[in-house]
């Protein structure tokens, strides 16, 4: 009878879902019509932004507040009763991350074509999802990535191996949603970043802590709505403004001629010179449409590739499909996941493609006199440099100038360097827009970067309690003690991310990429033979996870944090300019200087750091080397031991067909 | 399944190593170089649909063969 009650009362709670979110969208829409109005009564930008931030932060804690639970299954997968549309988007919050919505288009805007490699493999992994990995692993019926290992690979060693991976590339994510958040709350709410960092911090852990899988995807549905609005408003504007239609995925094929007119006549009028295949150094205009000027074919594919994969291997990402209620349910989650995704990254070229135009025409070319003071904000954060120097004030900006050489004394392109990850933060600004607007694109940034941090953040914390607490240390753990020490392990697993955070490791898309790449390499392919193979014996699983994550992870540190014993012991040279196939830095000569020499670890401003490695490969893509050896690996070992036993093989095909019991199934 | 891993090979790979002789191809009224749209809009599109037709034809398969789940 009890249990009669809470299906129906949880029934009339599913019914309920698209009138619930559909009043919180035309909510938050008022919300910003009534801030907009604020505005135009004068109230000021400081208190606009603190009003975004803490409402949204606010909503978000609510709900994580109304739906936590102390259910073992509602805790880890949500009861496996989200429907696949709301999975779907919940799912793409959970992917969505401040590398999304903060540094893609910003990286689009700096490489141009080369820029959609990202886009490209963010959104084709989920293919692979589909057809390889997701809907299996939803039939096999695990908590978590780890426990599925254990379980095909018999015995804990597979478990804590794939606990490493995961770990290590979720901690390496979540640090870059950490220093996203810390980039906002740095800029809209005026603290120091150091302080930021930590104050996001909290905001991430309010949600997570609490209520599990249950209330994160609850709370990731309304940061998913908060995000997609923040993101196509701006470029709505911008495409009416330019063009007169609202659709700005149509009409930025014109702002793409447009750019290419202005570029060549920045070049004619040298105000910018051109990046050629005799001298390409940084600085130089390399025009929008152009591809591989800044990654090689070779890198440019590698990115496609790792990332798409990567997508097949992340933890967080596949642990939401562990929540939808049948294998069925699974798949179309996947295909309803990738449509909100779509809806954010086939705008985010044309977020690019605006922001380009409104900074070859507000910006670039005009008297240094004139600098707007909104450029001042991003460059006492060092992150808008103007002629070589911090853009701190317009002082600094004219002095720094003048000791250029004759000086034009109007911008000129090569004066002009923005981090990526300030370009979709800006626009709104750049294009002389409202600042609610600026508000509006704050919220949604944090909206990304706390959604997918909040997902990372339990997949860790998961993985800690339930792999190595429960199943490794303590089997009879009461379930609030293994709560408990879930919630603990969080707070510490965020502090550890938060102080790596504030030593700004490197721009937020490099740090994601990494992760992918060592998602790949660890966990894929263990995961694809273990459900495709029979043959995959548990010492080739175990040998291959090894060899592929530690080169990977190995060429991952050395070329970051230790290129001089890479280039000395390892036989790395550097990587060449894609456009002239010249070497990026001269090794010889910065090995020479004692100062870069004994800069170990390697600092960001060292120049070998990044810009080494073997057969000219970026080290976002160390994953392409683990990847191969792994699945190298697993075949030779595999074929080399004793078939597995025929109940393991009678389980494989039992994965394979959706009919029928879970395979693992966990008491609570 | 091996027709849309090859779609999916297809699209996210084979088109874009053509990209220079598609850019110029300039498509009309909106004005997009092709290589630069297949990129930014063209492969994206065929992946939503491909999921979205990769889901329906598998649990049609399931059903068929009698494996898909009684509910």
């Amino acid at each position: 009878m009890a249990t009669q009650t809470t299906t129906s009362s949880a029934d009339a709670f599913y019914k309920q879902l698209g009138r619930m979110y559909g009043t919180y969208t035309g909510g938050f829409l008022a919300f910003i019509v009534f801030l907009a109005l604020l505005e135009q009564v004068g109230v000021p930008n400081k208190v606009l932004g603190y009003f975004f931030v803490f409402f949204t932060l606010a909503v978000y804690a609510i709900i994580g507040v109304a739906t936590r639970t102390a259910q073992i299954s509602e805790y880890y997968v949500a009861g496996r009763r989200v429907p696949a549309f709301y999975n779907g988007m919940a799912t793409g919050a959970d992917w969505m991350s401040a590398a999304s919505f903060v540094g893609m288009a910003g990286t689009l805007f700096l490489l141009g074509y080369d820029g959609l490699a990202w886009v490209l493999g963010w959104t084709g992994g989920f293919v692979l999802v589909s057809i390889l990995v997701g809907p299996y692993l939803r039939k096999f019926g695990a908590y978590t990535v780890p426990d599925f290992l254990s379980f095909r690979f018999g015995g804990n060693t597979a478990r804590f191996l794939g606990v490493i991976v995961l770990v290590c590339c979720s901690f390496t994510y979540v640090t870059a949603q950490i220093y996203g958040t810390g980039l906002i709350a740095s800029r809209f709410l005026g603290m120091q970043f150091e302080i930021a960092v930590f104050a996001g911090l909290v905001g991430i852990l309010l949600c997570a802590m609490l209520g599990g899988m249950r209330a994160v995807t609850w709370t990731q549905i309304a940061q998913y709505i908060v995000l997609i609005v923040a993101y196509l408003v701006p470029i709505v504007i911008l495409s009416t403004k330019w063009y007169g239609i609202p659709i700005p995925e149509l009409t930025y094929g014109k702002a793409l001629s447009e750019i290419a007119a202005r570029e060549s006549q920045l070049i004619k009028d040298g105000l910018a010179i051109l990046c050629t295949k005799d001298a390409c150094p940084p600085g130089t205009l390399r025009p929008h449409i152009q591809p591989f000027m800044n990654y090689t074919p070779l890198n440019f594919f590698g990115i496609i590739f790792c990332m798409m994969v990567g997508t097949a291997s992340l933890p967080h990402i596949l642990m939401r499909y562990f929540t939808t209620p049948s294998v069925k349910e699974a798949r179309d989650s996947v295909a309803w996941s990738l449509l909100f995704i779509f809806l954010l990254y086939f705008s985010a070229p044309a977020y690019a493609a605006f922001s380009k135009l409104e900074v070859y025409t507000n910006i670039i070319g005009r008297d240094l006199n004139m600098i707007r003071p909104w450029l001042f904000q991003w460059g006492e954060l060092g992150l808008i440099q103007i002629c070589g120097k911090n853009a701190a004030n317009l002082q600094a900006v004219l002095e720094a100038c003048k000791a250029i050489p004759n000086h034009p004394g109007v911008l000129r392109f090569q004066d002009f360097v923005i981090n990526t990850d300030v370009i979709v933060l800006s626009t709104p600004e750049i294009a002389g827009l409202p600042y609610v607007i600026s508000g509006l694109v704050a919220a949604g940034g944090l909206a990304a970067a706390l959604s997918t941090a909040d997902g990372l953040l339990l997949a860790i914390a998961n993985a800690l309690s339930h792999d190595v607490y429960y199943k490794m240390l303590d089997p009879n753990a009461p379930t609030i003690r293994r709560l408990t020490v879930a919630r603990v392990l969080l707070f510490f697993v965020a502090c550890a991310s938060a102080a790596l955070a504030a030593t700004k490791p490197a721009d937020i898309l490099a740090m994601v990429g990494w992760a992918f790449s060592l998602a790949m390499a660890g966990n894929f392919p263990a995961i694809v033979l273990g459900i495709w193979w029979k043959r995959a014996t548990t010492t080739g699983a175990i040998c291959g996870i090894i060899a592929g994550w530690t080169i990977c992870l190995f060429y991952l540190v050395t070329s970051r944090y230790f290129p001089q014993a890479g280039v000395t012991y390892f036989g790395m040279s550097s990587l060449l300019n894609p456009e002239t196939g010249k070497a990026l830095v001269n090794v010889a000569q910065v090995l020479a200087d004692p100062k870069w020499l004994a800069d170990v670890p390697a600092s960001a401003t060292n120049p070998l750091a990044n810009r080494v490695g073997w057969f000219d490969l970026n080290n976002i893509n160390c994953g392409l080397l683990g990847m191969p050896l792994g699945f190298l690996v697993i075949y030779v070992v595999s074929l080399l031991g004793k078939e597995p036993s025929r109940e393991m093989q009678a389980y494989i095909d039992e994965i394979r067909k959706p009919r029928g019991r879970t395979i693992l199934e966990e008491k609570t | 399944m091996l027709t849309h891993l090859g779609i999916w090979f297809f699209f996210g790979y084979v088109i874009h190593m053509f990209v220079v002789p598609l850019n110029k191809i300039v498509i009309p009224i909106l004005g997009f170089p092709l290589g630069f749209y297949m990129a930014a809009q063209g492969s994206l599109i065929v992946f939503v649909v491909m999921l979205f037709v990769f889901a329906r034809q598998q649990n049609r398969i399931d059903r068929e063969h009698g494996y898909a789940e009684e509910d």
